[in-house]
């Protein structure tokens, strides 16, 4: 039975996950540098030694609410075709691994039009980890 | 075998570099045709390609060079006299020389290409000179890139190749002496020549020696370090001068100042003189004139102008293109040059030169030029331009219309304009690497077609500005001057909502970065405000930021996909406390602010950018008003001091003359609708739009309905005398616009105007 290594994080009290091998690191927050007439969830620009990288906030991706005041997010880096970007989430988990057989297509009522950025969920023991499409989740749209 | 893998790759590399190089000399070797100089060596690029193809087993390849060595040696001896048709052979066995090599380079193999004919003509070309001595190269010699002692005395003449092979022969037997004692004690030379032969020889290795290749991809890597490195030393000047460790802060001056010595000299390493790109353009000139029945000459000077390696990759094809046409189109045929009292060979000038952080290139011509009559018709009849935009526009500036897309789509704009294909590519290609382009004729006399780029791209000056409390970069290639406003709105104005800013006597647009980057702080607590004056092609416009905050070489760093619809920003850059700033694209931004359209300007200094003598007299800055039922008058804008709105209440009446209080003097109003129309005021307005005109001191409000614009204008070409305050009429922006007579006007309203003491001058503006 094959099985497969999720780095998780929460965003929004749901567990999320994205192949160990896409995450090049996770730091804590950085400062950033707002981007004006940037799609929204584009929240901003960070300094990843010497390298500038566009942050997405997935809170604004998945159509969330914002984030509890004072909460900083977590940077997670991951490489999408030949270039980086930073995932704002909520709290880092674990590196799970998941079996292949407990995976299932995304459930028909789960967070309405966020639909898209999720290709399924692996039945845990104590929650649904959704396995985020990342390639998805940071294409964004041009603002109005 | 992977080693010879290398040993190829590298021969091809070399002989790449060589075949260009013979391209040139050859071309020059038709204007020179006796120049030992250059026969000499290109002997030896084709003898150092013949030695190594023999090495490598390219029979081919070899046979060719083999045959075209003879015939250039006999030229060089002087036994054949160089005539056009052996330089065609010998130019086009450097062609089949590079097909060959391109084979070798895709496959591997030499490929099946039939070069016998090539051969049998260039042997016969050989022969025909002095067939007794043929033969006499004929044995195979030994060659290296080094050129050994014995190769070097044979080619100044100091001993034969036979006396030199014998001496290698007696070498190969035992004799261990160095070969040059052995020629002098043969008798086959004497010690002066071998000591001349060593000079010689040790002069080309310290050339060979002296340089190393290096991949691109290193040198680009290095750049990349380099630029960590420079953010690396702005972060740690700030740092230590924040610490005030006066040992820190002495350590990281040092810092700085390596930094930036290293920074220079690893963009030195990317340099490349121009003349890698322009010794290619004289084998394209010479075949692109004969093909047209020309002649051209090529002259150059500043060849060794050095620009980045990527730049130069990416004006290579603009300036072919731009020679390309020079000589298709600009260069009149040999009869017409003739008859209009002509050199009969044309001449094509490429000038390259430094100035200002830039590199300059001109492409000039002497041919025919362009009529700027020809090129307005064919902008007209495509729709580019209308009638009354054409009016307003000076000969250069329609002469510049050959750059407007669609302009060189036309296939018959090449006959009738003689220019013009692809102008909008070339304009286009230029604008991506940060250049500009422009060009001036003169009918009969030629064309100069001017380009600017910039010297690097990776590093590049820059201004940091605070806007709305974030930082953005603004390339000082741009930047013309910096105005500082005390009071936040002082000096600003609006004609028809867009905020201007008198320059020097000309109206700047402004744009507010914060608006237009919708990030307007609610509660601005400003007491001055800074313009950024820029100047994109000859097209000015200010920039309103709250603060300039440094000036210094930033690092651009490229943004991510997701920002490429997002078309004001032309990269990042990290600043010295490690945040991120946005470096601005201000031709962008202007476009979206539109205060730059794609045609003309309205905003351009007069104050001398532009050449006087491109500016005829009668053309001035109008500013254009509506007034009364659809009447559109204009006002020469020099005239004008201010625009201002009063509320029609603070209106005060002295006799039938009216009058407001402006600025502690009283400013008699003149309502143009009632002077030009004899029709009331109308009654539904609160508020008057009133031009301040100021002369001798003295200040007149002309009301009007409504500020529509400001453009460039000329004087109205009909006359009207009747003394009703009108000078006559013009076509502005598709309306008839009547030219107002301010003195006429004036004079009505305040018949003294003119001749009573001046009150003091009232500054405001």
């Amino acid at each position: 039975m094959s099985v497969a290594q999720l780095s998780t994080f929460s965003v929004d009290g749901y567990l999320f996950g994205v192949e160990v091998a896409m995450v090049q690191e996770v730091i804590r927050y950085q400062p950033m540098t707002r981007v004006p007439l940037a799609p929204a969830a584009l929240v901003g620009l960070i300094n990843l030694r010497g390298q500038v990288i566009t942050a997405v906030d997935l809170r604004h991706r998945l159509g969330l609410g914002d984030r509890a005041a004072g909460a900083l997010p977590m940077d997670v880096i991951v490489r999408t075709g030949d270039s980086l970007v930073s995932l704002l989430v909520d709290r880092i988990g674990d590196v799970v691994e998941v079996a292949e057989d407990a995976f299932e297509a995304p459930p028909e009522t789960l967070l309405g039009s966020a639909r898209e950025l999720i290709r399924g969920a692996y039945k845990l023991d104590d929650a649904l980890l959704l396995l985020l499409d990342v390639r998805s989740a940071v294409e964004l749209q041009p603002a109005g | 075998m992977e080693d010879l893998d290398e040993i190829i790759a590298e021969f091809l590399v070399e002989s790449h570099e060589n075949l260009d190089q013979l391209d040139g000399d050859l071309v020059a070797l038709e204007q020179d045709p006796t120049s030992r100089e250059l026969l000499g060596r290109i002997f030896r690029t084709i003898h150092t390609i013949k030695g190594t193809t023999g090495f490598l087993e390219f029979g081919r390849l070899e046979a060719l060079t083999h045959a075209g060595e003879n015939l250039l040696s006999k030229l060089r001896d002087g036994e054949l006299g160089l005539s056009a048709e052996i330089t065609g052979v010998l130019l086009t066995m450097v062609d089949a020389i590079r097909s060959l090599l391109a084979a070798i380079e895709s496959t591997g193999q030499e490929g099946e290409a039939d070069h016998t004919e090539l051969i049998a003509t260039l042997t016969r070309l050989q022969q025909g000179g002095a067939a007794a001595t043929a033969g006499r190269h004929e044995q195979p010699e030994t060659s290296s890139p080094s050129s050994p002692v014995g190769e070097v005395i044979v080619e100044h003449g100091g001993a034969t190749e036979d006396d030199v092979s014998l001496a290698v022969t007696a070498q190969d037997v035992g004799d261990t002496r160095p070969i040059g004692e052995i020629l002098v004690s043969q008798g086959s030379t004497t010690s002066g020549e071998v000591s001349l032969a060593l000079e010689v020889q040790a002069e080309r290795r310290s050339v060979a020696d002296g340089n190393i290749r290096v991949d691109v991809d290193r040198l680009d890597s290095l750049m990349r370090l380099m630029g960590e490195l420079v953010l690396t030393r702005n972060e740690s000047v700030a740092h230590a001068a924040a610490a005030g460790d006066a040992a820190l802060v002495r350590a990281s001056a040092r810092l700085n100042h390596i930094t930036s010595e290293l920074q220079e000299v690893v963009l030195r390493m990317r340099m490349q003189p121009i003349d890698t790109v322009w010794s290619k353009l004289r084998r394209f000139v010479r075949d692109l004139g004969a093909t047209c029945g020309k002649t051209v000459r090529l002259e150059m000077e500043g060849r060794e102008t050095e620009m980045d390696k990527t730049i130069l990759e990416a004006v290579k094809d603009p300036l072919t293109h731009l020679v390309r046409n020079a000589v298709d189109h600009g260069i009149e045929a040999p009869q017409d040059r003739l008859a209009a009292g002509k050199d009969e060979q044309g001449l094509l000038l490429l000038r390259a030169f430094h100035e200002g952080g830039q590199v300059n290139i001109e492409i000039q011509d002497d041919g025919a030029g362009m009529d700027p009559a020809l090129v307005a018709a064919k902008a007209l009849e495509l729709g580019l331009v209308s009638a009354e935009e054409l009016a307003r526009m000076n000969e250069r500036e329609i002469i510049n219309l050959i750059f407007l897309p669609g302009f060189s789509t036309a296939a018959t704009v090449t006959n009738v304009s003689g220019r013009g294909v692809g102008m909008d590519v070339v304009k286009s290609n230029l604008e991506k690497i940060g250049g500009a382009i422009d060009v001036r004729s003169a009918i009969g006399a030629g064309t100069t077609f001017h380009v600017k780029i910039p010297l690097t791209l990776a590093i590049i000056p820059a201004l940091t500005v605070g806007c709305a409390g974030d930082r953005y970069a603004i390339p000082t290639v741009n930047l013309v001057q910096l105005v500082r406003l005390e009071g936040e709105q002082a000096g600003i104005e609006l004609i028809a909502g867009t905020p201007v800013y008198r320059l020097r006597g000309s109206l700047l647009p402004l744009i507010y970065l914060d608006r237009e980057l919708g990030v307007s702080d609610p509660d601005p607590e400003r007491d001055s405000v800074l313009i950024v004056v820029l100047q994109v092609e000859d097209r000015r416009f200010g920039v309103l930021v709250d603060a300039v905050l440094d000036s210094q070489e930033i690092v651009v760093k490229p943004l991510s996909s997701q920002l490429e619809q997002v078309a004001v920003y032309a990269g990042a850059t990290i600043l010295g406390d490690g945040s991120v700033a946005l470096i601005l694209d201000v031709l962008a931004l202007a476009q979206r602010a539109n205060v730059v359209t794609t045609g003309r300007e309205l905003a351009r200094d007069t104050a001398g950018h532009v050449d006087a003598d491109d500016r005829p007299e009668t053309r001035s800055a109008l500013l254009v008003a509506s007034v009364g039922q659809a009447r559109q008058v204009a006002i020469p804008l020099d005239r004008v001091t201010r625009l201002e709105e009063f509320p029609a209440a603070s209106v005060e009446y002295v006799g039938s003359r009216e009058l407001v209080q402006y600025g502690g003097e009283i400013l008699p109003l003149v309502r143009l609708t009632r002077l030009l129309e004899g029709a009331g005021p109308r009654a539904d307005s609160d508020v008057l739009s009133v031009v301040v005109c100021s002369s001798g001191g003295r200040a007149v409000g002309l009301v009007v309905d409504a500020i529509l614009d400001i453009v460039e204008g000329g004087l109205p070409g009909h006359g009207n005398l009747s003394g009703d305050g009108l000078l006559g009429t013009a076509v502005v922006q598709h309306r008839i616009t009547e030219l107002l007579d301010l003195e006429e006007i004036i004079r009505k309203a305040d018949p003294r105007f003119y001749d009573a003491p001046a009150v003091p001058a009232e500054g405001r503006a």
